[in-house]
């Protein structure tokens, strides 16, 4: 390894990192500022985080995120599952074009154009055939597993097309049949692509504003929701206090997340 | 037996996903169309559809009428437009500079510290762009920490106006993007072959040499997905102009929420959506054609 990266280089290297930290780090400091006032400096204190406690908005709309959060991702993952194996083990049947195209245009459709015309389908449906009535947390759901699929896709190709086959094609030389072999061989090899699939189609789910707010209907407000409609009103350090609580348990998760990736990677 | 299984398991594994994201992901692109080419009207909901299955059959009316309002009133349409790509084009050349320096630190370090960069990259790209949006505002706002310490060091009496300027919204852009450009360089830049490099210094090439002769035409591939990825998401950004930017700075993402949050006017909403997905197809178009052109 060629170790002389110039210090002129290495210095606006940092200044990247300093651009993608600083500010984050600035706010999670004045989060436990014991003012009302966000730039005075007033002593320490933890008030902030213990009235987040008896704010019931917040807390309702923490629970839905969580749940819209984990049934997403749970779909996406399955069907992300199914998008890579279709891609990566069937060499041709009809529709591959199609299925191309609709699993790569979601990565790349503005939030807004995807979220305007979800709702814009469910009101054509539910003036059809009565179903979905109204928008809450189904609907949500539904939008968040469509483009977290996509995601998921992406993440378990990668895996499942770089996998050794050898150990698959010995269990079934040996006589072991498609769902033995898919259980017990494919699924424990392919295991931590699905585990960062789900928990980054969990996180764009958690945190996505846009979309959830076209497909959301009165009274199921998600926490970004709610969050955006606070910070129109200009910072507090309550917010502040939400806003470290979410990105300090988003980062556990990617951490814990592209750990597993990479390690895989390391070993190869 | 056996194999019947194995043909209708095959079948779900393609039909159940392209069922699903022809239904919720194709099929709503379609509605959006339909509606682009209906008429507004004050109703619930708030268009006469163009195209209806109705008690007296199947009928297609579309109308023009909100392309040609956009046309009509284009200082309010096409001025996002061109603001819209102005700053996602300088929002990925700043990207691009930032970037540029990170991956190439990040490949060529050595393996551990190479995970522990790779990761610092990843955990911005993964919190919600909402919150460190928000965590921008606190620094750039005049009584922000930014203003705060210039007027503590005596550098300025008076604040100043940082949010809702052209640099606020390339400081959010980069804050927001900046890990999706450093991702496909670092994978051009990491498997660049050193020898290549030791022989142009043996053969007495200067440092800005080599980087201009050698590691930036091979690193080429990595800066074009790179401003690919960073181009695309900037172009039709809804949060980023809706919390940093002022009325100089609209872009088509906000439009389209304006339009049909505040104005209830679904059908040019739709018909903007459409335009914005115009803008996003030429650049995915022209990467598609340089790759051919690069095979052939």
């Amino acid at each position: 390894m060629r170790s002389t990266v110039p210090l002129l280089v290495k210095l606006l290297a940092i200044a990247g990192f300093g651009i993608l930290y600083i500010p984050v780090m600035m706010m999670m400091i004045y989060s436990f500022n014991r003012g009302k006032l966000v730039s005075v400096w007033a002593g320490f204190s933890t008030k902030w985080y213990k009235e987040l406690w008896y704010d019931d908005v917040l807390l309702t709309a923490l629970y839905k995120s969580l749940l819209i959060g984990f049934s997403s991702a749970t779909i996406s993952t399955i069907f992300g599952l199914l998008i890579a194996i279709a891609f990566v083990r069937f060499a041709h049947f009809r529709g591959r074009l199609f299925l191309s195209l609709v699993a790569s245009a979601p990565l790349v459709m503005p939030e807004a154009v995807t979220g305007l015309s979800m709702l814009l389908l469910f009101i054509a449906m539910e003036a059809s055939f009565g179903w979905p009535s109204g928008r809450g947390v189904d609907t949500i759901m539904i939008a968040h597993a469509t483009f977290g699929m996509c995601f998921a896709a992406v993440v378990i190709q990668t895996r499942l097309r770089d996998m050794d086959k050898s150990l698959e094609e010995a269990a079934r030389d040996l006589g072991g049949r498609q769902p033995f072999v898919f259980l017990s061989i494919i699924l424990p090899l392919i295991l931590p692509s699905i585990i960062a699939a789900w928990l980054l189609s969990f996180t764009l789910s958690f945190d996505d504003l846009v979309i959830a707010s076209f497909v959301s209907g009165p009274g199921s407000s998600t926490l970004p929701i709610v969050i955006f409609s606070k910070i129109r009103l200009g910072v507090s350090p309550e917010i502040n206090a939400i806003a470290t609580l979410m990105i300090l348990t988003i980062s556990a998760l990617v951490m814990i997340g592209s750990f597993l990736v990479l390690r895989r990677d390391g070993k190869k | 037996m056996h194999s019947f299984f194995q043909k209708l398991g095959r079948l779900l594994v393609i039909w159940l996903p392209l069922g699903w994201l022809g239904i919720f992901f194709m099929l709503p692109l379609v509605e959006m169309v339909n509606v682009s080419l209906s008429e507004a009207r004050r109703a619930v909901p708030p268009y006469n559809p163009a195209f209806q299955i109705g008690k007296d059959g199947i009928s297609f009316q579309p109308v023009v009428d909100n392309y040609l309002l956009i046309y009509e009133y284009w200082e309010d349409y096409l001025w996002p437009a061109v603001n819209s790509v102005r700053l996602a084009f300088f929002s990925t050349l700043y990207c691009l500079l930032f970037a540029y320096p990170m991956a190439w630190w990040i490949a060529r370090s050595n393996k551990s510290l190479q995970h522990i960069l790779l990761v610092l990259i990843l955990m911005p790209f993964w919190t919600s762009s909402l919150l460190r949006m928000y965590a921008l505002i606190g620094l750039l706002n005049p009584n922000g920490v930014i203003n705060d310490f210039l007027i503590w060091a005596g550098i300025t009496v008076t604040p100043i106006q940082m949010m809702q300027t052209d640099f606020s919204i390339y400081s959010g852009m980069i804050l927001t993007y900046l890990p999706l450009m450093i991702l496909p360089l670092y994978a051009s830049l990491v498997r660049l072959d050193n020898s290549v490099l030791e022989a142009a210094a043996d053969l007495g090439a200067k440092n800005w040499d080599i980087f201009r002769t050698i590691i930036l035409p091979l690193s080429m591939p990595g800066v074009i997905a790179g401003c690919l990825l960073v181009f695309i998401p900037a172009v039709g950004e809804f949060v980023i102009p809706a919390l940093l930017g002022g009325p100089e700075q609209l872009m088509l993402g906000k439009v389209i929420w304006t339009e049909f949050f505040r104005n209830r006017d679904w059908p040019v909403a739709a018909a903007i959506a459409i335009i914005l997905i115009a803008i996003i197809i030429l650049p995915i178009v022209y990467a598609r054609y340089q790759d051919k052109e690069s095979i052939s």
